[in-house]
């Protein structure tokens, strides 16, 4: 199993925003993507984990493979940390709950509401979360947003291990993961250019 | 699957997870009418099953917009979709989960705040009969108005505008069964176009729904 992308374009609203994009990740690797705010990294991801339909261009392994992680962690302040990830264990169909509360050291946090956890306790939680879903590839966009350093670590040491066991991962990021055998990709060379007008009258229809 | 619904019941039932709300609503609705309409029994008795419906609609219109506005706001409608649930199953689990915490408790309450409007004793079977039948087809469309809302911020009166055209077939036959209860008279033709907009409703709209809300999560 390997994730191919070949000549890829996504769209964000209707507008082209990344075209030509082709690369492939296999079991085992990490790959991190760059580039400046607003290129459409998150369009991408977003298109990856089957969120959206693509532009043009193929996604060469399924959507039942990603599992995708963004800013908002999907956290229920009412429910426990441990209810929270029962929730999505029971969702993907796996029992790894104590894997993930070790994986991220939510442990004596357990029986916590989500509610009453630090913002960086939160971004753990969600974290957690991948490890819980089992699936390969995990689809990550900025993943590292208030965590502290002894979390990035723990964060590193998640993905290592996931990769480890034949996974992959893709991440985007600004900040250093500490992963330094993963690949990094730019997308700014890939940026959409604006749509031509073939004709002038084009303009008026 | 079971788990969403299990999930959605816990959020309702815990703090701030809004349980009470349309039953509380329908509380004041039928507490305040006969302050509006005076106290006159045989005028409360024969308007008594409309008051009793337009409540039980307008308690459900309250609560349509916490369906899925909430799991869009925190995110975890995006990791549902990509979750292995099919997404018409998810909508029929948010629908059923929103039946359960309001419409249902509307239904078992109803007998009581018949009695408040002094509803005439034949019509209480008709009435809660009626809306057991009606109230489901509420939770499904109001569902979809939800999920055709879902990316708005403050959808909440575009939502109520969407889904009340869709409520007046509901409406109409479920007031007219009980007002012909009321009446003593035969009330199964309206009882069965009722129920064939609830069954056509819960049978087709949750692929409506589903599809809008891929769109509306892109």
């Amino acid at each position: 199993m390997e994730l191919t992308i070949s000549d890829l374009a996504v769209a964000r609203g209707g507008i082209p925003v990344l075209e030509g994009l082709s690369f492939a990740l296999a079991p085992g690797r990490a790959l991190i993507l760059r580039g400046p705010n607003g290129i459409g990294k998150t369009t991408l991801l977003r298109t990856i984990a089957g969120l959206q339909p693509p532009l043009a261009g193929r996604i060469g392994l399924d959507r039942e493979a990603m599992t995708y992680a963004a800013h908002a962690d999907g956290l229920k302040s009412t429910l426990s940390v441990e209810e929270n990830l029962m929730f999505w264990a029971a969702v993907f169909g796996t029992d790894r709950v104590a894997e993930a509360l070790a994986g991220f050291a939510l442990e004596p946090l357990r029986n916590r509401p989500a509610g009453a956890l630090s913002a960086g306790q939160k971004r753990r939680l969600g974290l957690a979360r991948l490890i819980v879903t089992g699936r390969p590839v995990w689809v990550l966009d900025e993943p590292t947003v208030s965590l502290d350093v002894a979390a990035v670590a723990m964060f590193g040491a998640a993905i290592r291990a996931h990769l480890a066991q034949g996974g992959m991962a893709l991440i985007a990021t600004h900040i250093d993961l500490g992963l330094e055998e993963a690949e990094v990709f730019d997308v700014g060379p890939y940026k959409a250019k604006p749509p031509k007008l073939e004709d002038f009258d084009e303009v008026f229809l | 699957m079971i788990a969403l619904l299990i999930r959605d019941l816990r959020l309702a039932v815990r703090a701030g997870g809004g349980f009470g709300l349309g039953l509380s609503f329908f509380l004041i609705v039928v507490v305040l009418v006969p302050f509006g309409v005076g106290p006159e029994t045989g005028l409360l008795a024969r308007i008594a099953p409309g008051i009793l419906w337009l409540g039980a609609l307008l308690a459900c219109l309250l609560s349509l917009d916490r369906i899925l506005a909430l799991d869009w706001e925190d995110g975890s409608l995006d990791l549902l979709a990509t979750s292995p649930l099919p997404m018409e199953g998810i909508v029929s689990i948010k629908a059923l989960a929103h039946w359960l915490t309001t419409g249902l408790p509307l239904v078992i309450a109803s007998p009581l705040f018949g009695l408040l409007l002094s509803l005439p004793e034949q019509a209480y079977v008709p009435m809660v009969l009626s809306l057991l039948i009606g109230t489901p087809a509420l939770s499904v469309i109001g569902t979809f108005g939800a999920a055709l809302t879902v990316g708005l911020k403050r959808g909440g009166l575009l939502l109520s505008l969407l889904v009340l055209p869709l409520y007046v077939p509901t409406l109409i036959f479920g007031a007219e069964m009980a007002r012909r209860g009321a009446e003593g008279l035969a009330f199964l033709t309206p009882m069965l176009m009722l129920a064939g907009i609830s069954f056509g409703v819960i049978a087709l709209l949750p692929f409506a729904s589903a599809s809008v809300l891929r769109v509306n999560l892109r």
